[in-house]
């Protein structure tokens, strides 16, 4: 594992080497479907597949109020979980 | 030393008494067939699988009860039985968290759910070694790196 650095022998060329430099840092992900993460980053691979540890995920949901017509609230959804794999794309 | 590339799920739970069926093999005789538009993904929870099962410290993921958060929002908890290239998982002793929402899969015990519909799994914490995962990771970028060069 010595053999595995972020020195000069893992240049920054390309975007995917700024998330390796992230690597065990707290990182904050937005989602497709108005999601957002907050957590340590342990792995991803080149498919932006993620593994975050002490996850804070945030929903955010519109909601239409029944009364008026037109008038919109967003909700927002608070989870925590202790390890979470999500799948890139 | 960890293995470069993450070895087919079937050969990493031989290490288990029972050898586990591919998770596709079930659908083999049905015509469902893996759309050849889905490029092999190198599976990151079976890399995860991999690296704990050669580093005997920790049990594999495998037999850990895992849940599964789905692009429609179900939640299946169960206990992860196989993980293949394309992130398809087997499910056993399904629960359904919000079985009153989803009442439909409430006499299912065992899934195969298809990699592409899972947003989420949510994995218990203290059975990921975390630095082994870092350093994974790095290796798989290098590779990664090599290949494009």
């Amino acid at each position: 594992m010595a053999d595995v650095d972020d020195g000069a022998a893992a240049p920054v060329s390309e975007p995917l080497d700024l998330v390796r430099l992230c690597l065990d840092e707290v990182v904050f992900v937005k989602l497709r479907g108005d999601r957002e993460l907050k957590g340590r980053l342990h792995a991803y691979d080149s498919h932006c597949n993620l593994v975050l540890g002490d996850v804070e995920e945030t929903v955010y949901v519109v909601e239409e109020d029944e009364d008026e017509d037109g008038d919109e609230t967003v909700k927002t959804i608070h989870k925590k979980s202790e390890m979470l794999f999500v799948r890139g794309q | 030393m960890i293995a470069a590339s993450p070895p087919h799920p079937t050969t990493s739970s031989s290490t288990t008494t029972k050898p586990l069926q591919h998770p596709s093999q079930s659908f083999q005789d049905a015509v469902l067939q893996v759309s050849a538009s889905l490029t092999p993904s190198s599976a990151l929870v079976g890399l995860l699988l991999i690296l704990q099962s050669l580093n005997s410290f920790f049990k594999t993921l495998v037999d850990h009860e895992v849940t599964v958060e789905l692009k429609n929002d179900i939640q299946i908890k169960g206990t992860l039985k196989s993980v293949d290239q394309y992130l398809n998982i087997k499910l056993d002793d399904i629960q359904v968290v919000e079985e009153l929402k989803y009442p439909h899969l409430s006499s299912v015990k065992n899934v195969f759910i298809r990699g592409s519909v899972v947003r989420y799994v949510h994995l218990p914490g203290g059975a990921v070694d975390t630095a082994l995962l870092e350093d994974a990771t790095r290796r798989e970028a290098a590779q990664q790196a090599q290949k494009t060069k």
